[in-house]
């Protein structure tokens, strides 16, 4: 078995509770920082190569190193929003294995000089928070948060934010809006949130995943964290897999472990021995990739080269059985009804692909309908204030490129190529 | 009648309102507790959420419609919300949905007449590994099938389950 760095309760299926956490070795990393100076550890962090999990692989230390120094509120912010189609792995570090998470809010939080946190999490896993708040509530009681801690002369609050129900509000800035109290309509950057971020102030907005790495990196080292998965991508990953598998879960592997090991080995392979037809390796906004890349190593820049992204890590996998048409309609759908409407070619763009598609869905396709779906493509990509739009056209058009035989083929015959489907729509 | 927070509910909103530097903040955890007490998301508790963080009206109006769990119509006591993004997609959650339909004879976005189940699709959930899901006010139900579903509602009616 590989190395578990975030997955603890493996080892301790009771590791949320905090005296168990600190027998398997917690709140160390916490002690080690104290006894650093604070740029000593972001330095530490830059060395580790540890990179942002929520999806775009951004440089953590370098990340932190952009906050201003001095005196003056800032803010280190975790985006537990988790709401990218396929993603369920933050999920299970907060509720399985919190104090990990909450140990490297304040580590970060020492490191960056800001002295209040927030954890951003979805307001549908309100369960999921109450079990944070317990481990909150149980650190403030042994003295890992609030005034002085450790007597390090160090200060640290933390509250847990629920969202409301919107997918956007996983964009930081949309967050940033939302905590402020607002629609969570995203900004645009420049100024990134290091320089005007929450309630003015200076703020860093992590992953849950990227925080939860904090700890042990601090504790055992940059050079244990380089020593496991390939260069420039390493440490572990969650890697949290969906769709036709016949054990599908989460799996903490080394980063660049290769798709057919995980989705084969780890996912018990595809239901009913059925061929692979397509797999989206890093949650709905990464492009769909087909059977001819199983030995790709599941990594930030393997996965670049190919075209497609590692994003939140979340491998969802289609059958034969699958219709491709009504696959990707549905993501349609999906990204069209969370689009927050400010720029004319997302809030207009996936709503035109949605309706294109769900009438090539419905037998109504018309000659040239594919060309305008690429057309409507181009005309969105790289032109709104944040990425959602571009995670629309990512989604919908390689997997229009890629499977057009069957999207030609419902336009022309008004039928399906895929016999014993389960309907979708 | 005007809505109003009694003394035990001031208390508690003063207690969020500890964790933010301003009132404006306090608007999305003010309108959870407000639906929480109130059931759901009228013009009302707007106004009344409003005039307790002496915010303009138009401010959480704007607010409450941005986010879809915010319930603006009053839903029944079971809110089922079944997710029928990709993942639980492609494991049948439409034959959930019809299921639903049949056993409740409502369509999404409806209410039973008895004011007992509101029916609703929804997106991701986060929870794609043990799909398909259901949630139930605030609570998960994961890896469901037709049979399951009905045993969930039946259970539901004879009040067997705290969700
Ligand atoms: N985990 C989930 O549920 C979801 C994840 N995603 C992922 O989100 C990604 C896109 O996220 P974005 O935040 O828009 O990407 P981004 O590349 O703009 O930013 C990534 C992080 O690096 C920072 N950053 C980037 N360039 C910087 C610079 N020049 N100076 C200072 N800071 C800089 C940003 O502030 C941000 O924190 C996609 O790759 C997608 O995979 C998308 C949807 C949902
Ligand atoms: C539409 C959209 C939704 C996003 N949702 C999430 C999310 O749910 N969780 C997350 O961590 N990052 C999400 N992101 C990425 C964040 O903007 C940001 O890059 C991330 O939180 C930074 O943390 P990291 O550097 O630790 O990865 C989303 C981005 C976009 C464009
Ligand atoms: S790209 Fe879409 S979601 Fe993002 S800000 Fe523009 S309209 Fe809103
Ligand atoms: S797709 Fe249904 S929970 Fe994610």
């Amino acid at each position: 078995m590989s190395e578990i760095v975030l997955f603890k309760h493996l080892i301790d299926p009771e590791v949320r509770n905090i005296e168990n956490y600190i027998k398997l070795g917690g709140y160390e990393g916490l002690k080690k920082a104290f006894t650093m100076q604070p740029d000593d550890i972001i330095e530490e962090v830059k060395r580790s190569n540890l990179r942002g999990r929520g999806g775009a692989g951004f440089p953590t230390g370098l990340k932190w190193s952009f906050m201003p120094k001095g005196e003056g509120q800032k803010y280190f912010v975790c985006n537990a929003d988790e709401g990218e189609p396929g993603t369920f792995k933050d999920r299970y570090i907060m509720s399985e294995n919190p104090h990990q998470l909450i140990e490297g809010m304040v580590i970060g939080g020492y490191a960056m000089g800001a002295t209040v946190g927030y954890i951003y999490i979805r307001g549908e896993f309100e369960f999921v928070a109450k079990i944070l708040q317990k481990a909150i509530d149980e650190a403030y009681e042994k003295g890992f948060l609030g005034k002085n801690i450790l007597n390090s002369g160090f200060d640290f609050d933390l509250y847990v934010h629920l969202g409301a129900g919107a997918y956007v509000c996983g964009e930081e800035t949309g967050l940033i809006n939302s905590l402020e109290g607002k629609p969570g309509q995203p900004r645009l950057k420049p100024p990134f949130p290091a320089q005007y971020g929450v309630f003015g102030k200076p703020t860093t907005v992590n992953n849950v995943e990227t925080i939860a790495c904090v700890p042990d990196i601090i504790k055992k080292g940059a050079d244990w964290f380089l020593s496991i998965g390939p260069e420039k991508n390493n440490g572990t990953k969650i890697y949290a897999v969906s769709g036709h598998v016949n054990n599908p879960g989460v799996f903490e592997l080394p980063m660049g472990t290769p798709l057919r090991e995980i989705i084969y080995e780890h996912a018990g392979g595809i239901v009913g021995g059925k061929k692979l037809k397509a797999v989206i390796p890093g949650g709905s906004s990464a492009p769909v990739l087909g059977p001819e890349h199983l030995d790709i190593p599941m990594d930030f820049d393997s996965l670049k080269k190919v075209g497609s992204m590692l994003g939140s890590g979340a491998i969802i996998v289609m059958s034969e059985d699958t219709c491709m048409v009504e696959a990707f309609t549905r993501l349609a759908k999906f990204y069209a009804h969370e689009s927050c409407g400010q720029c004319t070619p997302c809030r207009e763009g996936t709503a035109w692909l949605y309706k294109i598609l769900k009438r090539i869905e419905d037998r109504e396709g018309k000659k040239g309908d594919i060309d305008l779906i690429l057309d409507i493509c181009g005309k969105i990509m790289g032109r709104t204030i944040c990425p959602l739009g571009d995670a629309a056209v990512m989604c919908i058009k390689p997997a229009v490129e890629r499977f057009r035989d069957e999207f030609e083929y419902h336009i022309e015959h008004k039928k399906c190529m895929v016999e014993n489907k389960i309907p979708i729509f | 009648m005007a809505l109003r927070f009694d003394e035990n509910d001031v208390k508690k909103l003063e207690e969020i309102r500890a964790k933010y530097p301003n009132n404006q903040a306090c608007t999305l955890p003010f309108l959870h507790y407000a639906q929480d007490k109130f059931g759901y998301v009228s013009m009302d508790v707007i106004k009344l959420v409003a005039q307790t963080l002496n915010l303009p009206v138009a401010h959480v109006l704007s607010v409450a419609t941005f986010y879809t769990m915010y319930n603006k119509k009053p839903v029944g006591k079971y809110h089922l919300q079944v997710c029928t993004n990709i993942s639980c997609s492609l494991l049948g959650a439409r034959r959930l949905v019809d299921k639903l339909q049949e056993l409740l004879g409502i369509k999404p976005g409806e209410t039973t007449e008895d004011g007992m189940f509101t029916l609703t699709e929804v997106e991701c959930l986060g929870s794609c590994g043990t799909a398909p899901v259901i949630q139930v006010n605030d609570k998960y139900f994961e890896n469901l099938d037709e049979k399951k579903v009905e045993e969930l509602i039946e259970s539901l009616r004879k009040g067997e389950l705290d969700v």
